[in-house]
């Protein structure tokens, strides 16, 4: 009897090694106003497993999706289904930070790696940083700092800001305040997915600003923009967003109100080289239309877990092996952004752009590079961050 | 009596079962289920038995659950602080509000109790310290001491299966004694009522204050339970959520809360993840779809049945 | 703060306010002639905003598609009753809203699987997509003085139609006293049927106009709905002259409650606490507008029955 045991818990031990299959936890917002954004992250991740032969890694990978619907209850529950269930061995997948904040403790507490697509908030990459934590994205203030550097170096001398009322909302503009340094007019915040902003345009046009800084996300952004423009506020104030408020997703639902308008990024779609051409290729002929920061966003997620597991060996579970497999993979990955370093905090060091929305030769409305604002910038939290 | 005891025997083997399948997180997911039952069950007294149709049920929930977790937060995780805390915070708010609400009545009832109810949902919304639109997270459950640990599943089902006893076992005498009979004759003819000598608003005020504190006792199991607290618990779509329970169930029953919290969120669960063969050839989506289904099942029950599933039962033994 | 400011927040006040009127007409005139709660009036909303989507990218026009938009949706409004809703006449409300609510389930899912769960777009036409300049220097967006413009000829035409026509005769004699009415020898079932079918067109038409400014998707109804009851238990049970007071009242506290509090609170807390706070605040200003409104007035401000 005790021999059985004994062979059982060793034959445990060794299966507790390496995994045989991956089965990734995709929890996002794949419905509702917000949802484009997490379709677009499915979209490139889907895309870049379908690449790799349907196995990431070398090893099969099955996954999971479910939809948090941005509602932060929806998404603790189905953590905890997918986690203790499903039995995922990876997560991925969340595109807002309150719905991340909500989940965090479940994936943490089960020791299972989470890999993110878009959501980085600064509490789980400051104070509460954790090697179960890597982020495929951007710091969540980076994209602000850019903005604020670009409107410094273009000389407006006051801004008009507004953000949602939530974590990465306000994150968003302290960002955006460390690196402009010229008058701030107002700080509005508005209540997430709200959809009306004729009380707020109402606002800005009396202010008087000569830059208006705006992060509002997904159909938020959609509304937002339509509205400015028929306000005619577009030629009151320059308007200047965050990369991922102005990308394909929104220039497909509003269109040409967008010219003129200008937005920072980690990732353009004319990046020269050729892991990127290769993405866009690929993501055009797959989908038939231009792809996203966001479907960036996932497709490179995709390949660092798939660089990562074949560095690791297939070793998921083990903490110390896939960590140190995960931090070298953005620069072993040929990913769309190029080479790129990760923090120790779990957040990349990159360069970040200023695109414009124009036409192209065919007449589709793009976010064309312009010029780099920031270079190896890295997360303002990493500091507070006790791993090193 | 040999009914409770027969389908409270069955809840209590249910989690050995599912440990024995290895399926744990059923245990957790029929927890959930009981302390909707707890909470539609208070709804039911003053609903059912009470006649008050309120639609700000919710505030009383939500408010057992952000006092635990405030207090949680705060650091106070003891549970014979935290929970008596909850039901008498509840209690208090159902004293308040329904001090003001029950001079009015009918459609008008219904409006002044959805009213105040989301109220105290956007103040709550507005508590950025606590969490705001985004829900406070929990450092854990709440400590009972004298070593017994509620993060177990197992130990947690059982506490919750005996407070639901509790509840039940109250909800029963409290209706064959004078004050249930009193609220009868009030919710049968309240004008009689009155005439005969009983003071109806007191009687109708001491009814939803021991709801609302029965709630408020959900509120801080909810609260446990996912370990966060969320401001749409106080949303009035919590409230009508409550509310179908009750309905669905059986109006004015004992049984009706907790038949109708199992019947809407077994089946919420069982379409979304159980693969139904012959539905799935006709409608390949369907599980996409979970919505139409429980909303043609309500809907066949409500025509159906309209005394909610508990009144089929009476009928047979009428 | 300027007059332009003020202007601008007062015009959107309206706005709003017209716009739940077309929805709280309905509303009151279903709960008030046929004593039903119908929770699934916000789903009539929902339907007639995709129905206008979807006409005006199949059609090409923006004023080709309102008029099939709102007539899918009165035929949709009047195939629900004639076969669901009649049999819930005379249930207790308690019925009435767990068969609503059943349907309102029904409804989301129904309009999932037929457009998707992405919202779909509906924009302005194109001649309204810019600014118009009122007199004072205010650029005010041309597409927002159209709704208001629709929602006051709505309210003339059916201050027109209750006072002036026989179908409103009967109407408010139905509202003030069902019984006398089907006495004196009404075709109830038919009235009931075209007031509900007007009441879904209504519907379709608060969704259609508001669909550029919002997002259409599935589930758009139940926000509205909540401030529909309010207006109309504020103005009202039955009362179409109720339903446009009431909602004018609450347009306006609540455009100007989330536009000004903000302001006011931002002089003493800091700009997170004011934006929570503001909004927060202007919510509660609705309910304690009907609060104060009911503890005056038990019956709403213009009740039908006398």
């Amino acid at each position: 009897m005790k021999v059985l045991a004994t062979a059982f818990a060793a034959l445990l031990a060794f299966n507790a090694q390496a995994a045989s299959e991956l089965k990734i936890g995709f929890l996002s917002t794949l419905s509702g106003p917000a949802g484009g954004i997490g379709i677009e992250i499915r979209d490139g991740f889907n895309l870049a497993v379908k690449l790799a032969g349907g196995r990431l890694g070398g090893l099969p990978t099955e996954v999971i999706f479910a939809d948090d619907t941005l509602n932060p209850e929806t998404g603790k529950q189905l953590a905890e289904r997918l986690l203790k269930r499903d039995r995922v061995n990876l997560m991925t997948g969340v595109v807002f930070s309150n719905v991340m904040l909500a989940v965090w403790p479940t994936i943490e507490e089960s020791k299972v790696f989470y890999v993110a697509p878009n959501a980085t908030p600064t509490t789980i990459t400051g104070k509460g940083c954790s090697p179960y934590f890597f982020s495929a994205s951007w710091p969540n203030e980076a994209h602000h700092e850019a903005a604020g550097a670009f409107a410094q170096s273009k000389g407006f001398k006051n801004a008009y800001l507004i953000a949602p009322n939530y974590p990465a909302g306000k994150d968003a503009l302290t960002g955006f305040k460390r690196t402009y340094k010229g008058q701030i007019v107002a700080e509005q915040y508005v209540k997430l997915n709200q959809l009306d902003y004729s009380a707020e345009l109402a606002q800005i046009r009396a202010a008087k600003a000569d830059a208006l800084y705006a992060f509002l996300p997904g159909g938020m952004g959609i509304n937002f923009i339509k509205q400015f423009v028929a306000a005619g506020l577009s030629n009151e104030v320059q308007l200047i967003v965050p990369g991922f408020v102005s990308d394909q997703d929104v220039v497909r639902a509003v269109g040409d109100p967008m010219l003129g308008m200008f937005d920072t990024s980690h990732w353009a779609y004319d990046l020269d080289n050729d892991a990127n051409r290769k993405f866009v290729a690929e993501f055009q002929k797959e989908y038939k239309r231009i792809p996203s920061l966001f479907a960036e966003q996932g497709y490179t997620a995709a390949l660092i877990i798939d660089q990562a597991v074949k560095d690791a060996k297939g070793k998921v579970e083990d903490v110390k092996a896939f960590r140190a497999a995960l931090m070298k993979a953005p620069e072993r990955a040929k990913t769309p952004r190029g080479p790129f370093k990760e923090a120790a905090n779990g957040t990349p060091i990159q360069d970040y752009y200023v695109r414009a929305l124009v036409k192209d030769r065919e007449g589709h409305i793009v976010n064309k590079k312009i010029s780099t604002i920031l270079t190896h910038h890295q997360d303002f939290w990493l500091k507070d961050c006790p791993m090193k | 009596m040999k009914r409770a005891v027969a389908v409270f025997a069955l809840l209590a083997l249910f989690p050995l079962v599912m440990q024995s399948m290895d399926g744990l997180f059923y245990v957790s997911l029929a927890s959930r289920i009981l302390i909707y039952a707890i909470a539609a069950t208070s709804l039911n007294l003053v609903l059912g038995y009470g006649g008050m149709v309120s639609f700000g049920h919710a505030a009383f929930f939500g408010a057992g659950a952000f006092v635990v977790g405030i207090l949680s937060v705060e650091g106070v995780r003891s549970a014979w602080i935290a929970w008596p805390a909850a039901i008498a915070v509840a209690a208090l708010a159902a004293l308040v509000i329904g001090a003001m609400s029950l001079r009015t009545r009918g459609v008008y009832f219904i409006m002044i109790t959805l009213a105040f109810a989301q109220m105290i949902y956007y103040i709550f919304v507005s508590l950025k310290t606590y969490g705001g639109d985004d829900g406070l997270s929990m450092p854990g459950r709440s400590t009972v001491g004298m070593d017994v640990n509620l993060r177990d599943e197992l130990t947690w089902y059982y506490l919750v299966l005996a407070l639901l006893a509790l509840v039940l076992y109250g909800l029963k005498r409290l209706v064959h004694s004078r004050f249930g009979r009193v609220i009868d004759a009030i919710r049968e003819n309240e004008a009689r009522a009155e005439a005969i000598g009983f003071p109806v608003y007191r009687y109708k005020l001491l009814c939803f204050v021991i709801s609302g504190a029965v709630a408020g006792l959900a509120g801080a199991l909810i609260a446990n339970q996912s370990n966060y607290v969320s401001p749409s618990l106080l949303h009035w779509i919590q409230s009508g959520t409550l509310m179908i329970m009750v309905i669905l169930g059986g109006v004015g029953t004992l049984w009706g809360g907790l038949i109708g919290a199992t019947v809407l969120l077994a089946l919420e669960h069982l379409i979304a993840d159980y693969r139904i063969g012959w539905v799935a050839s006709l409608a390949p989506n369907y599980q996409d779809h979970a919505g139409l289904a429980i909303g043609i099942v309500l809907l066949t029950i409500v025509m159906l049945a309209p005394e909610g599933i508990a009144g089929l039962f009476r009928r047979r033994h009428a | 703060m300027s007059t332009i400011l003020f202007l601008e927040q007062t015009l959107n006040g309206v706005q709003f306010g017209l716009m739940l009127f077309l929805l709280a007409a309905g509303l009151t005139l279903v709960f008030g002639i046929m004593d039903m709660i119908n929770l699934a009036h916000g789903s009539l909303y929902m339907v007639g905003a995709y129905f206008m989507a979807s006409f005006v990218q199949a059609t090409g026009s923006f004023w080709l598609g309102l008029p099939l938009a709102l007539g899918a949706t009165a035929l949709v409004g009047a195939a629900l009753e004639m076969t669901l809703l009649r049999r819930l006449y005379g249930r207790d409300h308690l019925t009435q809203v767990l068969a609503t609510f059943a349907i309102i389930l029904i409804a989301n899912e129904a309009v999932r699987i037929a457009w998707g769960s992405q919202p779909i777009m509906l924009n302005a036409p194109p001649s309204l997509t810019g600014p118009v300049t009122l007199p004072g220097g205010l650029h005010y967006a041309s597409y927002r003085l159209l709704i208001i413009g629709v929602g006051a000829a709505v309210a003339l035409a059916l201050y027109f139609l209750v006072a002036k026509t026989r179908v409103g005769m009967l109407v408010r004699a139905g509202a003030s006293n069902r019984e006398m009415a089907i006495a004196m020898g009404v075709n109830i079932r038919r009235l009931f049927t075209i007031v509900f079918a007007l009441g879904a067109a209504l519907c379709a038409l608060a969704g259609a106009m508001l669909g550029p400014i919002l997002a259409v998707q599935v589930g758009m109804g139940e926000n509205i709905l909540i401030l529909a009851f309010v207006v109309i238990v504020i103005g009202g049970i039955g009362s179409i002259r109720g339903a446009l007071v009431g909602s004018l009242l609450v347009g306006i506290v609540d455009t100007s409650g989330r536009a000004f509090l903000p302001l006011v609170f931002s002089a003493f807390l800091p700009p997170q606490l004011a934006s929570a706070a503001g909004p927060a605040i202007a919510s509660v200003l609705i309910y304690l507008l009907m609060a104060v409104v009911l503890y005056f007035r038990p019956q709403g401000l213009f009740p039908a029955r006398g």
